[in-house]
């Protein structure tokens, strides 16, 4: 199997069929962003796609805003190396949607215009609490895009079949890593800053249908060589693990026993309880999902967006298993690490195993490995298209026209400020994502739905339900919590102190948790309640109107 | 702004926003609201806690085989997670299809179209 990749024949194939698909992919989301920019003329255009997406339109959309690198690439890795471990992530990933449904989406979307910030500040002083949301907005995606991007470029290597000594188009691995990053970050830009909303919506769309059909496809193929036998399946998985029955059973990542050291053993079980907490509390905080419901003409169609995303994210999550437990037992987790040691590349390797089965040796292994790595990069392009946007938004909406310029800015202005910015958050984001090349992919999500978990969604439930909240409250909720998890990351393992570290070198770590969403998501919600019972602040009216418009839809945009 | 608004010209945009929300129709649609989310929120909840403190901490339970095959409970454990999400997804919109959106409607059309003045806010 590692051989295969190498092979100059299936190598060259594969590479050059995959910048083909993907150079299609790219034409024909170009094509659609430059039909979109056509209709973009207003700012409720450029923000939030004329919130004119029907419920499904909306719920593939959000489909293809949040299944990420991390979902397609990261969970499945994890999954062909550490067994049931990483079906954790599928499973916090998807329960995480009940929050959004049942609490967030549709009093959001009938309080609110084209940011979280409009629900947040609504009834609060504008300046401070949009300040603070901007910062949260703005932390949240860009840990969001380093993952993306830096995905993009680790995968990059592989996918083009660059191996160490070996060049293409007179690039080094290093070289083309860099470029790769550039390129991305160059493409989502563009998507932003000419199609808007309604571009990155359509970019969204294509990329579920190709996602869903890439994990689809190699689903049946798993199963069909298995006589569609999961027990068979996990059975192979587990031999071919050499861990036995233990690759089935949670434990081997997360949550490990260490023998002889009680200490370390119940740290690592509060990391898997704070790992789980962040995954289901994230979601409904992240800044990039909740401008989706923005897209949709009503609440009721908000409800039904949700309801499509929670299930073709399902379906999707429970394809994951197939993908793991398939890459595990037919490409088998040495060649795995050998490829990458994260195991990000092992949906593509079994891309390329199952190809090299089912049709007909090298050239069809060389075909399914150029579709899948292809499907790949439109799932890295559609989500950090969704990422800039929103940030972007954030910046030009909240913090431009509402702080700066007190909300006296023109449409016309803001939608200019809210390009430029997207063109400055893409800017920074490529250059971090070329500096943090070795940064772990699911370390930087998990810690982004951390940040999301404890910086934002206390303070949005504290708006949409306690009717005492005021600026104090939701200004201390914010920081409190935004603060509270950056710093305990910067503390923690995965910073400092372990051979695994971002510096391994160095040794500040005193917070022994590699996740720090079971302190920093009560703490937020503590701050949060602090901050309002210290103001006497509260403005009755408003707080009517925010519960009338938010369960009625009377007013909404 | 539309024909059908019940209030007199010289009430404002603000004092009839109070006086709905301070209806018995409108605290009857809050109690309907949060009398499911709020019980569906702590039941999902304690369920998927329960999930992963047994990852956590019944490692034996978890990897009890079941039917003599390789699945065992944690799988079993794990899909049943997806089944009560969807479950649960499906039980809220039904509900609120029924119970909720006609509530809301009806108050909707009682204040009639708000016209928004181009400020700041949401």
């Amino acid at each position: 199997m590692t051989t295969v990749l190498a092979a100059e024949a299936g190598g060259g194939t594969a590479r050059n069929l995959t910048i083909v698909l993907f150079l299609a992919f790219v034409a024909v989301t170009l094509g659609i962003t430059i039909w979109a920019s056509r209709q973009t003329k207003t700012a409720t255009d450029f923000y939030a796609g004329g919130r004119s997406f029907s419920g499904f339109q909306n719920g593939m959309a959000i489909g293809g805003d949040y299944m990420s690198a991390a979902s397609f690439l990261g969970i499945a890795g994890i999954i062909a190396l550490y067994g049931y471990d990483g079906f954790l992530y599928s499973i916090g990933f998807l329960v995480a949607w009940l929050v959004a449904l049942l609490l967030v989406a549709e009093l959001l979307r009938n309080s609110g215009r084209y940011t979280m910030a409009d629900v947040l500040a609504f009834r609060m002083r504008q300046r401070p609490v949009r300040t603070a949301a901007a910062v949260s907005t703005i932390t949240v995606s860009i840990f969001y895009l380093l993952a993306q991007m830096v995905g993009a470029g680790a995968l990059v290597a592989l996918l083009l079949g660059i191996k160490p000594g070996t060049t293409f188009l007179g690039m080094d691995a290093a070289t083309a890593k860099v470029a790769t990053i550039i390129l991305v970050g160059a493409l989502m830009i563009i998507y932003v800053t000419v199609g808007g909303m309604k571009g990155t919506t359509y970019v969204q769309i294509v990329k579920a249908f190709l996602l869903m059909a890439g994990a689809l496809l190699m689903t049946l193929l798993v199963l069909a060589k298995y006589k569609f036998n999961l027990s068979s399946l996990l059975g192979d998985a587990a031999a071919a693990s050499g861990k036995g029955a233990a690759f089935l059973e949670p434990g081997l990542r997360y949550g490990r026993e260490v023998a002889g050291d009680p200490t370390q053993t119940f740290y690592n079980k509060m990391d898997l309880l704070s790992l789980g907490i962040a995954l289901v509390l994230g979601t409904a905080g992240l800044p990039h999902i909740l401008i989706r419901f923005y897209t949709v003409p009503t609440a009721k169609a908000a409800r039904k967006s949700v309801l499509w995303a929670i299930g073709i994210i399902g379906t999707f999550y429970l394809l994951t298993l197939a993908l793991g437990f398939g890459a595990a037992a037919l490409v088998g987790s040495e060649a795995i690490t050998a490829q990458d040691k994260a195991g990000n590349t092992a949906a593509p390797q079994l891309a390329e195993a199952l190809g090299m089965d089912f049709f007909g040796g090298e050239l069809g292994a060389a075909t399914l490995l150029a579709i899948i790595a292809a499907v790949a990069f439109a799932t890295i392009l559609a989500v950090v298209a969704g990422l800039t946007l929103a940030s972007s938004s954030s910046l030009a909406h909240d913090f431009y026209a509402n702080v700066i310029k007190r909300g006296q800015a023109s449409e016309r202005r803001e939608v200019a400020v809210a390009r430029i910015s997207a063109l400055i958050i893409g800017a920074v984001s490529i250059a971090l994502s070329i500096y943090a090349q070795n940064l772990n992919v699911a370390f930087l999500v998990a810690l982004a739905f951390a940040v999301a978990a404890s910086g934002n969604l206390p303070a949005i439930l504290y708006s949409l339900f306690w009717k005492r909240f005021n600026t104090s409250g939701a200004v201390w909720a914010i920081y409190g919590g935004l603060l509270s998890a950056v710093v305990l990351v910067f503390f923690s393992p995965v910073v400092s102190g372990s051979a695994t570290a971002m510096f391994p070198n160095h040794d500040w770590q005193w917070f022994p948790l590699s996740n720090p969403g079971i302190i920093s998501i009560p703490f937020g919600f503590l701050c949060g309640w602090i901050g309002t019972v210290i103001s006497k602040e509260h403005d009755e009216e408003k707080y009517a109107e925010l519960e009338v418009r938010a369960l009625t839809g009377a007013g909404a945009h | 702004m539309s024909t059908d608004t019940p209030s007199a010209p010289a009430e404002s945009a603000a004092e009839r926003y109070l006086a709905v929300q301070r209806s018995d129709e409108f605290a009857g649609l809050r109690r309907a609201l949060r009398g499911f989310v709020f019980p569906m929120t702590v039941a999902f909840f304690l369920w998927y806690a329960l999930y992963v403190i047994l990852s956590a901490y019944a490692r034996d339970f978890m990897g009890t085989k079941l039917f003599g095959s390789n699945i065992n409970v944690a799988l079993v454990f794990g899909l049943l997670q997806f089944v009560s999400t969807f479950l649960i997804a499906w039980l809220y919109s039904r509900y609120a299809d029924r119970k909720l959106d006609p509530i809301a409607d009806r108050i909707h059309a009682e204040i009639g179209e708000v016209r928004h003045d181009d400020g700041p806010r949401g």
